[in-house]
């Protein structure tokens, strides 16, 4: 696979605005993304990840800043010139064109013989584990077939960029997470530098080196691995569309050394990691994962101790969840691996629950 | 086919369908089956004077179609007319296609409801004025040869209405909708991904029609060619009011023969002339690859 070299992409202080619109889709957006990198755009549906694709694919051209693919300004420069090439969310193959043609349309376009067209499509079916369907028609192919030759035919004209736009939302659960796999192995298999846009945070999750949080105002919330991300989210948006998270509104009361102590609104004091640096009086939001909460006697640890009652308990075989009521209408819930011997709580019954101050994090409800 | 008819049973109940047989079946029979059954008696009679008809000269015979080959003057008419249509129908898919595709998927709000009122809004008016209007464009002193002599294109006036161009300009304009209509809507459901998809995979604009939007209209482009050709074959106002006596249409013939109460001959010829028509139909079918049912979409 040597043909293949991915290159880097530079989006710098990118904005777009639609004509006789008066807001930006998307603004504000700095990201350096590295050659060979998967990369993953990750946000809720109308955030502009779209939008952003087909900025880097040519068919927009930002309204402020610039472009840059394997270092080159890509401005003014259309998306039949680029090195990118895309893969849509319906797929668009070529319905009247059989498989091989789909797959070559890009290499005929170049003047590339009829013969070599055959090969190359015979090459890239096998690359993504399809082979022998050159002569079949589009439509005669599973929608997981289709996918690849998809992925053919973006490969074929050896791009640098491979931009995917929400190309599994169409198959099945199965099949999607076949595809994930599959996908990620093609990407490594070539070296090419794959974008990839979605708002299934389990695909962005599996399969990146590194996503970019994508907030409703079309601006960039957090870039970082998936496992940082999820650790450590830097805002509160991120906090709550990564994951599952429990909130808890409140106001610090005192900081010191990356911590700080807040008091809930419903009158608890917690201690968190406080990596914004909120002072005294800044309004928070205490966020905890479901899964760092345990049963007070279970574990001993943990500085964050409340009083709760069990309301009630769902079994999800592997692991439990258990709502909790703390008062209010305060949503409250934690997970627990079925370990098969620990019993679970009665309902109605009051528990002590707590979690460490290094699983707490503080997010100032202040924009970023 | 049970299922439908208990449907109707359900919906119309006996009388209902009765009625819907009764009405259909005489609409059929006699507004179109019989009318078309006595033109073809009437073409295979000979021409003869009002005593002599049922007598024993009132015989089938072919005569009537053997004039149009033995007819000169009638045989070019006829090659000149075919030939014509087809370069009306030539002209109107390469003005329409432009058009069609504009409105299928370039244009949007308001301006694609001002290029479409601007199509359908001449259409309100009678086709016999707007080929009138024509006339007044195309005339000696009219004004087209007007403005091309003010701006000093030319230095005497152009008689288009000598050869066929007048003819021609006219049919295409009087027909525009009927290429505009089928192509439009064979374009308006291509997936707007498949042209990106094709200009992302480095291909030139040209080549996005050849090979991608062009193929996808084809049922589309067939009607519209079916349509065109049948309205200019048998069109009689264009030529009539647009034509020079060179550019008789055997249209004109099959109405003369009508006028002269030579209903016999008038009747072979217009047999003659639909005939053509369902050749070049199923012609274009075979051309594009089109199946009957695909046309009735």
């Amino acid at each position: 696979m040597d043909q293949y070299v991915g290159q880097d992409i530079e989006i710098v202080d990118v904005g777009m605005r639609y004509e006789g619109s008066e807001e930006y889709a998307v603004s504000d957006i700095n990201v350096y993304i590295k050659p060979g990198e998967f990369f993953s755009f990750l946000g809720p549906s109308g955030c502009g990840k779209t939008t952003l694709l087909r900025l880097v694919s040519g068919f927009l051209e930002p309204t402020k800043g610039k472009v840059l693919i394997g270092g080159e300004n890509m401005r003014g420069i259309g998306p039949n010139k680029r090195p990118t090439a895309m893969i849509f969310q319906n797929l668009a193959l070529f319905p009247l064109m059989t498989v091989a043609e789909n797959i070559g349309f890009g290499l005929e376009v170049r003047g590339v013989s009829r013969a070599d067209r055959r090969k190359k499509a015979a090459e890239l079916l096998e690359l993504v584990d399809l082979p022998g369907v050159e002569n079949k028609k589009v439509s005669d192919l599973s929608g997981g077939q289709m996918q690849r030759v998809a992925i053919a035919r973006g490969l074929a004209v050896e791009p640098s960029v491979l931009l995917l736009d929400e190309p599994l939302s169409a198959l099945d659960l199965k099949l999607r997470q076949h595809m994930r796999t599959e996908l990620r192995n093609i990407q490594k298999r070539t070296g090419v530098t794959f974008i990839y846009i979605t708002h299934d945070q389990g695909e962005a999750l599996t399969m990146s080196d590194r996503i970019g949080v994508m907030s409703d105002s079309g601006t960039i919330e957090q870039i970082a691995a998936a496992d940082e991300l999820y650790n450590e989210p830097e805002t509160v948006f991120v906090a709550d569309f990564v994951g599952e998270n429990n909130r808890f509104i409140s106001t610090v009361r005192t900081a010191n050394n990356g911590y700080a102590v807040v008091e809930t609104s419903f009158g608890q004091q917690l201690t968190g990691i406080n990596p914004q640096q909120l002072s005294s009086g800044q309004q928070a939001i205490a966020f905890v994962r479901p899964e760092a909460i345990s049963v007070l006697e279970d574990s001993k640890a943990g500085e964050n101790i409340i009083k709760c009652k069990v309301k009630s308990i769902s079994f999800e075989g592997a692991f439990v969840t258990i709502f909790l009521d703390i008062g209010g209408n305060q949503a409250f819930f934690m997970r627990r691996h079925n370990n098969g011997s620990t019993p679970f709580p009665e309902i109605d019954s009051e528990i002590d629950i707590c979690f460490g101050a290094h699983n707490t994090r503080l997010l100032g409800t202040g924009t970023k | 086919m049970r299922k439908f008819r208990q449907d109707a049973m359900r919906s119309f109940g006996s009388f209902g369908i009765t009625f819907i047989w009764v009405t259909v079946g005489s609409w059929l029979i006699f507004m179109i089956l019989l009318p078309q059954l006595i033109m073809l008696d009437f073409s295979f009679r000979p021409f003869l004077p009002l005593r002599k008809i049922g007598g024993p000269e009132d015989i089938y015979t072919l005569k009537n179609y053997i004039v149009l080959f033995t007819n000169e003057f009638h045989r070019a008419i006829f090659i000149k007319t075919i030939w014509t249509s087809v370069l009306v129908t030539t002209v109107a898919l390469f003005v329409c296609y432009p058009i069609a595709f504009y409105l299928a998927k370039v244009a949007r709000g308001a301006r694609f409801a001002w290029i479409l009122m601007g199509l359908i809004i001449p259409y309100w008016i009678n086709e016999l004025l707007r080929i009138f209007a024509w006339q007044l464009i195309l005339a000696d002193a009219g004004v087209l040869n007007k403005l091309l002599l003010a701006i000093d294109i030319i230095s005497n006036p152009i008689n288009f209405r000598a050869g066929n161009s007048a003819v021609i300009m006219g049919m295409v304009y009087a027909y525009i909708l009927f290429m505009v209509f089928p192509l439009y809507n064979a374009i308006e459901s291509l997936d707007r991904n498949q042209i990106d998809a094709a200009r992302d995979l480095g291909s030139s604009w040209l080549r996005i029609h050849r090979r991608i939007v062009i193929p996808y209209a084809k049922p589309g482009i067939a009607v519209g060619c079916i349509m065109t050709f049948m309205l200019a074959a048998g069109s009689i106002a264009a030529p009539q009011l647009l034509g020079s006596p060179s550019s008789f249409w055997f249209s004109q013939v099959i109405y003369t023969n009508f006028e002269c109460a030579n209903w016999n001959q008038g009747a072979a010829y217009a047999m003659v002339l639909a005939g053509l028509c369902l050749i070049f139909i199923f012609a274009m079918l075979k051309i594009f690859k089109v199946d009957l049912k695909e046309l009735a979409k």
